[in-house]
């Protein structure tokens, strides 16, 4: 079905963590107890106003520059009007044609190729409360949410497959996250992703029909969601059938797209400017002044990583994917450790261990100081890259030192030759069928005598120095 | 002689000479409105046990010669009823709100408490401020206290009744196309609409965000300063409040008009004004000219289309700020709704009285997509014409004057089924807010069936000084403001 070719558009709407509300000063963390976090103003009572969280305006024009957009100079808020129970006032201060930030763009690479993503825009508005359905067949509403400040980010409908969407949001998330304007947690709701997609044959220069896809609560569902939207558009159209513009919803259960409702019955939200809120001047000093607080990005990391550092470009992505890993490399780094094993040890065993254990790098007490020394410590030849796993085990779990593990467990590695030499020719001894397997040819007998002198010597053994010694006791054997 | 038609100063050093007790105040207050109103019915709401409570604590402070007196000590006030009280029912003359306590207090009413005044009183209104007779209220209409078979104008038309017959020293009042000017000059009284943002709109229940102003109803300009006094400056909570220092406005009150330049727009003073009321204006702007000041007409060509336009701004700003009247969180919810389209449907079709519901109608349609372009965006077009009408006059004029409405007070039922009638007569009223300038209703004569008529003085942004000067220059030369309701006299 190679004919068609597809075309993506994502919608990303990621909450800002600012301490207080958009229009109010109302607390915005998450996981208070239900409309806690609550005031006149954000409740839409009558009579209240709205007051600009200046500390929003600027990091919607932090997250806009750093995702390569021009900030409009002139900006302005806008009512969304539509009735729903989670919004109180029954419209959305959002920005409808003067977005703080637009014409940005990303770069994402995928199977090796390197990509930009175009951004139309960013806007910043507020988000809504939260609606629970309890088993009585009430529904009940959570304020907390209302007037916490979000920006929506648009992509050009640049992204040609699922696989493309989700580096995209990776990247995206990775950004958000580096300059520091978002958790972007998607499990807490702090980011969201509504998609456009649509086909077209190969060649042909006009847009397909597109569907809004909605619904989609973590990176994987939105691949999953599109690669089951694309396969489904590419059915109706083989069958003869045509493309209806509609929003679908992602059914997890059953893994589908299922229509939500069509082009006709979508809203007129009647958008007119904010008569509460004043036009905002964002003057050039101010963009400045903004530009100088973003951080080392994720691409500028990376490269960093591969030149001064000499990462692979693989592993340099990985790490860079989240501002906490690449951080904790950094601090690792910093301590002395060579840069390829301690990217290797983050990659292989701490990452391993999280993804294992569905936990992040904030739920374990390893540091980087503690890594980096241990990885000095194998360097150094104190501890063997065996027993270093034990050691980095108690670590994770434990937070203690190396040094501290290792001389409490005794894990200090043998390598005295003379005691060596002796424990090894006393296995040999012990085993006389083994030398004579050994003798006849078989490679698997050196095996079996490693792992003796490893199993009397609890794994401290010294292993290249074990193998030396090994041979040259079976020699004389 | 009522207590309220005192000076101020009078009545502070009463006050302090221990003759008089702002219990007493307030129990006079309490005692008007309760023989007073019946058929009036300016008042919608008497906070006897709050008031009071708060006069003896005022009558104590004084007492025990604790901090100093507020610019508003003991003052009984009256507050439309779309400004909103914490804890005390405010209600925006709809019965959709019947059954609202505020959680709040809006920025002018803790500004009164901060001067020490008394909130006595919620008063009757247009549903909404949607109005310019008062007949629109969800409860009961107001009547003229002049002739009660006359309106008293609107929407503040409770504000300007309660003070025409004197039941508290001073009243507020919203003005969003001439709700304070107009039945100010209905009921014989003196309103204030300041500039745009010289005062917060935080907790004035909205109606069109981009025009709504509070400002006093008093029974003179000397009153009208003092509240404007305790009441203006920028508040953190209204983004649209002006950084604008509020300067003293009693100062202002010289008496003086030598020098000033006076704008007559030819399109307020000519055809479709009643000639008794023409008459009035020409014979206020005789006076003026006799004390030094000098007129002549000038043209604000724009003006026909600021009805239309103001309309048209006004309604799509209440589609959307009436919205959240929805029966969810606060107010009247229908009762059995099968599901929550009809929830809301049956709230507002319950709420709502007809004429709230035209306009958000009518805002609704002017948003929508497709129109947008040819109502709201052509309106706010207009406006910025009309604002350029106003910045030429104000490049060789002071001030600009001109009748406050084409007529005196119309009679109860006259208008009421004719909507476009009755937005026309905001002819006079509407530029000034599409301007978002200050702009003061005085009394300047009275008709021969016996009803005042009103003159308004208009001034710059953040002017209201001059305004206040001239308007009182006048008053006391001419002294129209002394005239009271035969039913007050006594």
């Amino acid at each position: 079905m190679s004919q068609f070719e597809t075309v993506i558009g994502l919608e990303v709407h990621a909450e800002l963590s600012t301490n207080s509300k958009i229009f109010c000063g109302c607390p915005t963390e998450f996981g208070a107890p239900p409309n806690t976090h609550t005031c006149p103003i954000c409740l839409g009572h009558p009579g209240v106003l709205p007051v600009t969280n200046k500390q929003a305006v600027e990091f919607a024009m932090k997250a806009a520059l750093a995702l390569n957009c021009e900030i409009s100079r002139e900006t302005k808020f806008d009512r969304k009007n539509y009735f729903y129970p989670d919004l109180p006032k029954a419209y959305q201060i959002s920005q409808f044609d003067q977005p703080i930030g637009k014409n940005g763009w990303i770069e994402i690479e995928v199977n090796g190729e390197k990509k930009r993503i175009g951004i139309t825009r960013l806007h910043l508005e507020e988000d809504a409360g939260k609606l629970t359905h309890s088993d009585f067949g009430d529904t009940l509403v959570d304020f907390n949410r209302v007037g916490v400040p979000l920006v929506e980010i648009v992509s050009e409908p640049d992204i040609r497959s699922p696989e493309e969407a989700k580096a995209y949001l990776e990247k995206l998330k990775a950004i958000l996250q580096y300059t520091g304007v978002s958790d972007v947690r998607m499990e807490q709701g702090s980011l969201r992703c509504d998609a456009n997609v649509s086909i077209r044959p190969v060649g042909q220069k006009e847009f397909g029909t597109k569907t809004e896809l909605k619904n989609m609560n973590s990176f994987r569902n939105v691949q999953a969601a599109l690669e089951y939207e694309v396969e489904r558009q590419k059915q109706v159209v083989l069958s003869g059938g045509t493309i209806v513009q509609e929003t679908r919803r992602w059914d997890e259960a059953n893994r589908k797209t299922v229509s939500m409702r069509s082009k006709e019955e979508a809203h007129d939200y009647r958008y007119f400017p904010d008569p509460d809120l004043v036009r905002m001047q964002i003057s050039e000093e101010w963009i400045e002044a903004v530009r100088a607080t973003i951080p080392e990005l994720p691409d500028a990391r990376q490269a960093r990583y591969v030149n001064e550092y000499g990462l692979p470009q693989s592993d340099a992505a990985v790490i860079t994917m989240s501002k906490e890993t690449a951080d904790f490399f950094d601090e690792t780094v910093k301590t002395g450790a060579d840069p390829k094993a301690a990217a290797n040890w983050l990659m292989v065993e701490l990452l391993g261990y999280l993804n294992a254990n569905n936990l992040t790098l904030a739920d374990v007490k390893i540091t980087p100081h503690g890594l980096g020394e241990m990885i000095k410590l194998i360097e150094n030849g104190t501890i063997s890259s065996k027993i270093a796993k034990t050691v980095f085990k108690e670590m994770v779990e434990t937070g203690k030192e190396p040094k501290q593990i290792v001389e409490e467990k005794g894990l200090v590695q043998i390598s005295d030759e003379g005691a060596l030499r002796q424990i090894v020719q006393d296995v040999v001894n012990a085993n006389p069928q083994a030398v004579a397997d050994y003798k006849a040819g078989n490679e698997k007998a050196v095996a079996f005598f490693v792992g003796q002198v490893m199993k009397q010597t609890r794994g401290k053994a010294n292993p290249p120095m074990v193998n030396k010694l090994l041979l040259e006791v079976l020699q004389n054997a | 002689m009522s207590l309220f038609d005192k000076r101020l100063s009078e009545i502070h050093s009463a006050l302090r000479k221990k003759e008089l007790s702002v219990t007493d105040l307030v129990q006079a207050s309490i005692a008007s409105v309760k023989e007073h109103d019946e058929d009036i019915r300016s008042v919608l709401y008497v906070d006897e046990e709050g008031a009071l409570a708060q006069a003896k604590a005022l009558d104590e402070r004084l007492a025990t010669g604790g901090e100093e007196l507020g610019l508003l000590y003991g003052l009984p006030a009256g507050l439309k009823d779309n400004i909103v009280t914490k804890g005390v029912r405010t209600t925006c003359a709809s019965k959709f709100l019947s059954n609202y306590d505020p959680i709040y207090d809006a920025t002018v009413t803790k500004k009164l408490k901060e001067a020490d005044a008394v909130i006595v009183a919620k008063l009757n209104m247009d549903e909404f401020a949607m109005g310019g007779s008062n007949e629109n209220s969800g409860f009961y209409p107001v009547k003229n206290p002049w002739n009660t078979e006359y309106v008293p104008g609107g929407s503040s038309g409770g504000s300007a009744a309660a003070m025409a017959s004197r039941h508290f020293f001073f009243t507020l009042g919203s003005d969003t196309g001439g709700s304070i000017r107009q039945p100010a000059a209905f009921c014989g009284v003196v309103g204030l609409k300041p500039t745009y943002g010289r005062v917060s709109r935080f907790g004035l229940v909205a109606f069109a965000s981009s025009l709504d102003q509070i400002g006093p109803i008093t029974k003179n300009v000397e009153d009208a300063a003092y509240v404007l006094q305790a009441i203006a400056g920028h508040d953190e909570y209204d983004s649209t409040s002006a950084s604008v220092e509020v300067p003293d406005y009693l100062s202002a009150l010289t008496g003086e008009v030598k020098g000033l330049r006076i704008g007559v727009p030819k399109e307020l003073i000519g055809e479709g004004i009643d000639p008794e009321v023409r008459e009035a204006v020409l014979a206020a702007l005789k006076q003026l000219e006799s004390m030094g000041a000098t007129w002549s007409e000038v043209s604000m060509p724009h003006t026909e289309y600021a009805v239309p336009a103001y309309y048209l701004l006004a309604s799509s700003e209440a589609s959307s700020n009436l919205a959240r009247f929805d029966g969810v969180r606060y107010g009247v919810r229908a009762e059995n709704a099968a599901n929550l389209i009809e929830l809301y449907k049956e709230s507002r079709s319950q709420g709502f009285g007809p004429e709230v519901k035209r306009r958000i109608m009518l805002g609704t349609y002017a948003l929508s997509s497709g129109y947008y372009d040819a109502y709201y965006k052509k309106a706010q077009q207009v406006r910025t014409l009309i604002i350029q009408d106003f910045t030429n006059v104000f490049a060789d004029f002071d001030v600009i004057l001109h009748p406050t409405t084409p007529t005196t007070a119309f009679k109860i039922g006259e208008n009421i089924d004719d909507p476009v009638k009755m937005y026309l007569e905001d002819i006079c009223t509407v530029p000034v807010n599409l301007a978002g300038l200050p702009a003061i209703s005085v009394p300047c004569g009275f008709a021969q069936n016996g009803l005042p008529i009103g003159m308004q003085i208009v001034g710059k942004a953040f002017d209201e000084s001059t305004v206040l000067r001239v308007a009182h220059a006048y008053e006391q030369a001419a002294g129209h403001h002394l005239r009271k309701p035969e039913r007050v006299r006594g």
